[in-house]
């Protein structure tokens, strides 16, 4: 379902990646791991279409990306490292404004069910800047609760997590997973995932 | 994809814009005290001579209203790519120049609006006639969106450098140039008596320009700018 | 002779072509330049209204020329280069901005020298020098928009983006200048409107041209050779280039 075909990326003049391909079908992971700097990010932000590949494409049903445009963006759930939380906002109005801005509006009701999911119950209406680092990433992965995108793109998500919030991240996955969904994502930690085929890029250094 | 979610998003990034001033509101007068600022600067430095003030307040008013909503401009897209939110923009599955046609609404409402408001307080502190103050509010009516459309592109092209403010300045002020010459004509022509509808017409044309390719332009130069 | 053209569009290929037509173009300006230079400044007659001093358009005019037609041109390599994705277009549009910015110059710098004898003044608000100055805020805009950015795809392509929006607007900036101009009743003498031109004026303005042309061409190239050899020297083509000129 999701492919890619000999993708190269530049870093300014420098070559960071060549001729790198994967496959990856419904209920599959993908893990890309390597070290700082190998191009991690660089890939994950290539298969969501924000890094315009220098070589080959990414394929999604069999067509590019590009070509695609906003019907693969509707299949689609970034999370990168940047947590897209606005300070002045409380949590319950940055998450429903981010799914409402990723096409899936969901009702107060629901947004802080998601939240209390997270283990933010009573805290819906702080302000984003009063968070703990680890709570503001919860209010960024109560997205993955709410939003029915078929793919999850996901960068370095048990960053800032606790013992209990990664298990709980794990639960989600898992069920995403079973239901025919996509996951790419990048780890430092060693968190097994069950799914029905793990797969893996090492990035070289 | 119905037309109702597209509009959708472009709806809930203009609320959330307003929301976002509402909650830091210093930001949004800081360009209409820049605005009356720098108007107010021209008499001391020329001289309390009606003559000459009532020459110049057309142009004296006009590059002031086109500097704040550049001043303004350099942060319109910054906040959102240092928290990531701009990536998720160009993620969401609608148009990008929608999203972009929110945001630009959005800033011209809070900075762009109580420009147009304030005008004729100024123009009157240069002595301009009423008919002359009823053009300028509605010649910056007309214009100062189409310089939030022009900055806005700037304002891409520019977003996440070093040195924002002034490359956004170097970039989009010549750009301006024809927004400048019709809107301040507007006013003069008023001033001394002469039709004003050429040059509200040609006003309203750059307009409706800048509202058909700005958005579309400017999510083009967003998407290099995060490449 | 069938001559694939879109070989040359690939760097590697580009880059010796390029290395042996600039000779030939830098040779070409020169002697054009001499001629044209001894056209405009011995055959040429004095001008009855003007004496000698309208022989300034002998290069203010070529220049004013070049001036508008570098800006179209880098603006039609950035045009390619973005929608085609090509990388030697974004090479050319960057390697055209300087000569461009140069001549731009020339024109407001020699228009001023002009503007002395005939109008009294170094600098009068005509709607030709006002649009031309605005050009080079253009090109300085461009120029300094490809610098702020480090990465050269990203400033390839916005500078690109920036200089197709610069020449979309030129025609719009140009015409609300000139009705600007005729609206203040500002000065009206036009500079390429000089009085029954003599055709060996004609002459010697279009030998400048032609040099200029060489010239603009011959500079361009060698900056994007050297541009190319910047980009691509972790290449295996650009690492052997390299061997054989240090040799």
């Amino acid at each position: 379902m999701l492919r890619g075909e000999a993708l190269a990326a530049m870093r300014g003049d420098r070559k960071l990646f060549t001729d790198l391909d994967f496959d990856l079908h419904a209920g599959e992971l993908l893990y890309i791991a390597g070290p700082n700097g190998s191009g991690k990010t660089t890939l994950l932000r290539m298969i969501c279409g924000l890094v315009i590949p220098s070589a080959g494409q990414v394929l999604w049903k069999d067509e590019n990306i590009h070509t695609l445009g906003e019907e693969f963006r509707a299949d689609l759930l970034y999370c990168g490292h940047l947590g897209a939380l606005k300070d002045d906002l409380s949590g319950l109005e940055n998450l429903r404004f981010s799914c409402r801005l990723g096409g899936t509006p969901v009702s107060e009701d629901e947004a802080v069910m998601a939240l209390s999911r997270m283990g933010l119950a009573g805290r819906e209406d702080l302000p984003a800047k009063v968070l703990s680092q680890g709570q503001k990433r919860r209010v960024g992965l109560a997205r993955l609760l709410l939003m029915r995108a078929r793919l999850w793109v996901l960068d370095e998500p048990f960053t800032a997590l606790d013992v209990g919030a990664i298990e709980l991240l794990r639960e989600t996955m898992r069920t995403h997973l079973a239901g025919g969904g996509l996951l790419v994502l990048t780890t430092h930690q060693q968190v097994e995932i069950e799914a029905a085929a793990v797969k893996r890029i090492e990035m070289g250094p | 994809m119905n037309g109702g979610t597209m509009l959708g998003a472009m709806r809930s990034v203009l609320a959330r814009d307003l929301m976002l001033a509402g909650r830091r509101p210093v930001d949004v007068v800081t360009a209409l005290f820049f605005f009356v600022i720098v108007v107010s600067l021209f008499p001391l430095g020329i001289g309390p001579e009606g003559q000459i003030l009532h020459a110049i307040a057309p142009g004296v008013v006009w590059v002031a209203a086109l500097l704040a909503s550049m001043l303004s401009l350099t942060r319109l897209f910054e906040a959102d790519f240092v928290d990531g939110t701009l990536e998720q923009m160009i993620l969401a599955p609608q148009p990008l120049s929608l999203i972009v046609l929110g945001k630009v609404s959005a800033h011209w409402l809070v900075t762009g609006a109580p420009l147009v408001l304030m005008s004729p307080l100024l123009g009157l502190q240069f002595g301009l006639s009423g008919e002359a103050l009823m053009i300028l509010a509605l010649a910056l009516l007309l214009g100062t969106p189409a310089l939030s459309f022009i900055g806005a592109l700037g304002a891409a092209l520019t977003v996440g450098l070093r040195g924002g403010g002034a490359l956004l300045a170097l970039l989009i002020l010549p750009l301006c140039v024809p927004v400048l010459i019709f809107g301040a004509g507007a006013v003069d022509a008023a001033a001394t008596g002469m039709e004003t509808g050429a040059h509200l017409s040609l006003l309203g044309a750059f307009l409706v320009m800048a509202l058909c390719f700005g958005p579309w332009v400017t999510a083009a130069a967003l998407r290099i700018a995060l490449d | 002779m069938a001559v694939n053209w879109f070989k040359y569009s690939s760097p590697p290929a580009f880059y010796p072509l390029a290395g042996r037509l600039i000779p030939w173009f830098a040779a070409a300006a020169a002697v054009l330049a001499l001629i044209g230079i001894y056209v405009g400044l011995v055959v040429a007659p004095t001008d009855y209204q003007q004496g000698d001093s309208y022989r300034i358009i002998f290069i203010h005019v070529p220049a004013a020329w070049m001036s508008m037609f570098i800006y179209l041109v880098m603006a039609v390599y950035a045009g390619i280069g973005l929608i085609f994705n090509t990388r030697l277009s974004g090479y050319m549009a960057r390697a055209l901005a300087p000569t461009g910015a140069m001549f731009t110059f020339i024109a407001l710098w020699t228009g001023a020298l002009w503007g002395r004898p005939t109008w009294g003044a170094w600098w009068v608000w005509d709607a030709r020098l006002t649009s031309e100055l605005i050009l080079l805020f253009l090109y300085l805009g461009y120029i300094s928009l490809y610098a702020a950015i480090d990465d050269p795809r990203r400033a390839a392509r916005a500078s690109g983006l920036l200089a197709l929006i610069g020449a979309v607007n030129v025609p719009i900036i140009y015409f609300s200048v000139k009705w600007w101009n005729t609206l203040h009743q500002g000065a009206s003498i036009s500079l390429t409107k000089a009085p029954t031109m003599a055709a060996t004026m004609l002459t010697g303005m279009m030998i400048m041209a032609v040099a200029a042309w060489c010239y603009t061409i011959a500079v361009a190239l060698m900056r994007v050779r050297c541009e190319i050899l910047e980009r691509e020297v972790h290449s295996e083509w650009a690492a052997e280039q390299l061997a054989r000129e240090a040799r």
